[in-house]
């Protein structure tokens, strides 16, 4: 193998992590606010779509990334009405939204397969790229994946360095005296709950827009739960995400060339590489001592009564 | 002075009672109207939309028919679904559970089509509900010793389950006359379990009425069963009588896993006659739903599962005839079940308008 071909093999990693990175960023800042939200998959296939048809219809990529987001946090939404409105079951209601997000994203999307919309290509930051090595790794992407940069820092400085970020995961840790305290938990938790969906609809635009580039069925193909599992993996630290984020990255990159490379291994067997690796990384995350990471009232409704 | 009207919620003291039917039926009608909505929106007819989705489920003897064969791989994943809810264990594997079935079931009756059916079909049986149990253990044992989530770990052997059956189709097991579709060899006759009469519907229904009673028996009649009807309504305090909540994880699992095995066997062995990708049609999704909507009873689950198989077999009207696509029902599916948790609101909690001045 060549060093070429490494580098390009790395450089695909980067771009196949970052829809995956979105996507768990945006679940841990729902889970720090101690709601767990399993509709990732059905949201993110939200995201792709709306993302796919405002760029498709208005011409600018940047407008349909956004929207995708907006309409991820919108579907997100329904899961706060359920759980902090009605005191729905987190879990049912997760599973829910996504079976009506991905039905939903395949239903409206139906007459698009296989058309295109204007996405985002690469563009090298000048100078940068020039670096040997982390160049052509890292700054010969697209722009979305240079904000995708900038995210983990900036939620980390959030989520550690502010009062809003503290609050948040104080509700989620512990609701009762968050309260005491004269935290609304409900706005912590409708927070949490939008602007994780946002960023998890974000990575699902990233998909139909830097990715693909073009509309098809099952796009998200399991990226959303794969999310979920990292946030476990990262004990629901951004920074952590990242690496989580590169490693299916590179599976998923790698298990491409594999195939175009015309490999005898049977495709089925190289498709499950990512979901094998899942199962592996999240026994391996339960075996470490750090497991107790979870926020405490995780997946717990809080009953706002009298 | 101007009289308010102020809402406020407590808790309901005693069961809604028959007043959950009504939450239930109130949900189904409010997601095929939003269903119906959803036709306007597209330019069809939402009226005649609903009456093809009934007709096509409900309307005629076929359409029964129908409906009554799909709904036995869906009542026997969920009886096992319900089984791992009723203590808490989120098993969303029975997708997966049903594909190994579907692949255990295959072995014996490609390796050994010559065997007499009395002998090939219970082997079939007993290698599809051994693979969907294994399948359903591997969760289990994580949750149990190592505390892994089993939501997630089920949902992967979801995808690892449907990717190994596809890789024998395509690879070790395809048939050589298929010309290149992804197909293993139609099963000998002596592997096909029958059907009933003159009816389309096969012996597996009675395998459903048996699993039904005998879960019935098993949980108001058995030890274990009080055992885990008890941990699942408090597994700590079940951990403190000395009841053996691992155990049970584990055992609800491999049940779980070895009825949706089973459904596997049925599907492949009567209804499809051979071992091919499209038999992976998401029963085990449905089967979360009608689990939901029906808890633990055999009885709601087999309505249930009757209910949303009608659903299927109505959509495939509606694709037929307004060239609706499939993916109507998910988002039918998927109205039905957000609107039976919102309505759990009403069961768990009493509104009350008091005034105040």
């Amino acid at each position: 193998m060549t060093a070429d071909f490494f580098l390009s093999l790395l450089a695909a990693t980067v771009q196949s992590g970052t829809p995956i990175l979105f996507a768990t960023l945006g679940e841990i800042i729902t889970e720090r606010s101690g709601v767990l939200n399993l509709g990732v998959e059905g949201i993110m296939m939200i995201g792709a779509l709306a993302g796919f048809l405002v760029a498709r219809e208005t011409g600018q990529p940047a407008t349909g990334f956004f929207i995708g987001g907006v309409c991820g946090a919108l579907l997100a939404s329904i899961h706060g009405g359920i759980c902090l409105g009605l005191q729905g079951n987190q879990v049912v209601s997760g599973l829910a939204l996504t079976i009506l997000g991905f039905s939903l994203a395949e239903y409206l999307g139906t007459p698009f397969i296989g058309q295109t919309a204007p996405g985002f290509f690469a563009v090298p930051v000048p100078l940068l790229s020039r670096i040997p090595w982390v160049g052509p790794v890292f700054f010969r992407q697209d722009l979305l994946v240079y904000l995708s940069y900038l995210l983990p820092p900036i939620l980390w400085w959030l989520l550690s360095h502010t009062s809003w970020g503290l609050s948040l995961r104080a509700v989620g840790e512990n609701p009762d005296a968050a309260k005491a305290a004269g935290l609304s938990v409900a706005g912590y938790r409708w927070a949490g709950i939008g602007l994780g969906g946002f960023f998890v609809g974000l990575g699902g635009a990233y998909l139909s827009l830097a990715y693909t580039h073009l509309w098809t069925n099952n796009l998200s193909a399991g990226r959303g739960w794969i999310a979920v599992a990292l946030v476990i993996f990262a004990f629901w630290r951004p920074m952590r995400a990242v690496a989580g984020a590169y490693l299916f990255g590179g599976v998923m990159a790698f298990q491409l060339r594999l195939q175009a490379m015309g490999t005898n291994l049977p495709s089925s067997l190289l498709l499950m590489l990512p979901y094998v690796l899942t199962v592996l990384v999240l026994v391996l995350s339960m075996r470490g001592k750090k497991r107790g990471e979870a926020p405490a009232a995780l997946g717990i409704n809080f009953e706002p009564l009298d | 002075m101007i009289e308010m009207r102020y809402p406020t919620v407590s808790r309901r003291t005693a069961p809604l009672g028959w007043g959950s039917m009504m939450v239930v039926a109130g949900a189904i009608a409010l997601s095929l109207a939003a269903g119906a909505a959803m036709l306007a929106a597209h330019g069809k007819a939402p009226l005649t939309g609903i009456w093809l989705l009934f007709y096509g489920g409900f309307g005629s003897g076929w359409a029964l028919e129908d409906s009554l064969l799909k709904a036995i791989p869906i009542f026997l994943c969920s009886l096992g679904v319900g089984l791992a809810f009723r203590l808490q264990v989120w098993n969303i594997g029975a997708e997966g559970q049903f594909a190994l079935g579907a692949v255990g079931a295959a072995w014996p009756a490609l390796t050994f089509p010559q065997l007499p059916a009395i002998l090939l079909i219970p082997a079939m049986m007993a290698a599809a509900m051994i693979a969907g149990g294994l399948w359903g253990m591997i969760p289990g044992l994580l949750k149990t010793r190592l505390q892994v989530n089993e939501i997630i770990i089920t949902l992967m052997l979801n995808y690892i389950g449907i990717l190994l059956l596809d890789y024998l189709c395509y690879g070790p097991w395809k048939d050589p006359v298929s010309f290149g579709f992804p197909m293993s060899p139609t099963f000998s006759p002596h592997a096909v379990v029958g059907t009933i009469g003159s009816s389309r519907i096969h012996w597996g229904l009675f395998f459903c009425i048996g699993f039904g009673v005998a879960m019935w028996i098993f949980l108001r009649f058995t030890r274990l069963g009080y055992e885990l009807r008890a941990s699942g309504e408090n597994p700590l305090a079940a951990h403190y009588a000395g009841l053996p909540y691992r155990r049970l994880v584990v055992m609800v699992m491999v049940v779980g896993g070895g009825l949706a095995g089973c459904a596997g066997f049925l599907e492949a062995s009567a209804n499809i006659n051979r071992l091919q990708p499209s038999i992976m049609v998401g029963y085990g999704y449905t089967a979360i739903i009608v689990a939901w909507l029906a808890r633990l009873n055999p009885l709601q689950i087999a309505v249930a599962a009757y209910l949303l198989a009608g659903l299927r077999v109505g959509v495939e009207n509606l694709q037929l005839d307004l060239q609706v696509p499939a993916a109507f029902g998910g988002i039918v599916e998927g109205l039905i079940l957000l609107s039976v948790l919102a309505g759990g609101f009403f069961n768990h909690y009493r509104l009350r308008f008091r005034s105040r001045s």
